[in-house]
């Protein structure tokens, strides 16, 4: 077992904290970009067609104000190794999404004609 | 000088906190985390996926929009950003070693993950009692899976907090005990990323 030994916090035990400031305008900026869809999902003001890619669009911008503001992504130099994990996880998500969505809506349209869901 | 004994209470962290040559040692802990969140990423990648090609399949059962109540889903979603930010707070008193303003965030961001936890619970439940459970339709086991899944890791989440609660009161902000604090903020904080992506795709595609 490892000692119990008090030590006085240090800053660099880690990634950076953040300030409170910037948690609250990561968390201003959230709050916005998950009310816009909310609202106009919920106001069905247009239709869905046109809703959906402001939905993803919308999304994907708060997933950067999160990665941002909460998880303290940076190019700083200390980060390179989170930094090309992350993007070698991005190339892997998009090809099982896009790959998945992309066979199967050919699946669906060689072997069940007539029968495509309605998106 | 390497004291790789047994990990804490099988905690994640692996470095001794005995010597000061560890110190640079802890720097690595938050990368290794890091990779696996970027795998826990790749999980939900695949059950997204699932998700979406299925999305259509109802066999007959009911849809999105029949069955999401979105003001509900609205304050599940709120739940959770707040508690993103109570524990951003929980990390800003851990910077300025304050113990008590730590067990207060975190006490916050526990009762705000809770309150997620329970309200998703409810919503099972409910759609479980109307006959659409993950039986019903290809569609309703891809919900079931996907929002499932996200729930099952923040009650993990919760779990750890608890942990945590325990390893403050017996040791208070040590080294070791900031960096599995600043490791949960790193979970924390990707569970809400995730929830962007269901009330996104799941919820709001489907009421649309």
């Amino acid at each position: 077992m490892n000692a119990p030994v008090q030590h006085p916090p240090h800053d660099d035990a880690g990634a950076s904290h953040g300030t409170a400031k910037s948690y609250l305008i990561g968390f201003a900026l959230a709050l916005i970009l998950t009310v816009i869809p909310f609202g106009l999902v919920m106001a069905h003001v247009l239709p869905a067609a046109s809703i959906i890619p402001v939905v993803v669009g919308l999304g994907l911008v708060q997933i950067v104000v999160h990665l941002v503001f909460f998880l303290h992504m940076n190019t700083s130099s200390g980060q390179l190794w989170n930094n090309a994990a992350f993007v070698f996880t991005l190339v892997i998500v998009g090809i099982l999404v896009l790959g998945s969505l992309w066979i199967m809506y050919h699946l669906n349209m060689n072997m069940m004609p007539g029968m495509m869901p309605s998106d | 000088m390497n004291i790789h004994t047994a990990p804490l209470n099988g905690t994640l962290v692996g470095h001794g906190d005995v010597h000061d040559e560890t110190h640079a040692e802890a720097g690595k802990t938050p990368l290794g985390f890091w990779i696996y969140l970027m795998s826990d990423c790749i999980l939900f990648a695949s059950i997204f996926a699932g998700f979406a090609v299925v999305r259509g399949n109802l066999a007959g059962g009911p849809n999105g929009r029949e069955l999401f109540e979105l003001n509900y889903v609205a304050i599940e979603t709120a739940l959770l950003l707040i508690s993103s930010l109570t524990y951003g707070l929980a990390m800003i008193s851990v910077g300025q070693n304050q113990l008590k303003a730590v067990y207060g965030w975190l006490a916050l961001t526990f009762l705000l993950g809770l309150g997620f936890i329970g309200m998703e619970i409810n919503e099972f439940t409910k759609l479980i009692a109307e006959g659409a459970g993950p039986g019903r339709s290809a569609f309703l086991s891809g919900f079931f899976t996907l929002v499932g899944t996200h729930g099952l890791h923040v009650t993990a989440g919760l779990i750890w907090m608890g942990v945590m609660f325990a390893h403050l009161a017996r040791r208070g902000l040590t080294e070791i005990n900031q960096t599995r604090l600043l490791l949960l903020s790193l979970f924390w904080h990707f569970l809400d990323i995730i929830w962007i992506g269901v009330f996104s795709i799941v919820y709001l595609m489907g009421a649309a």
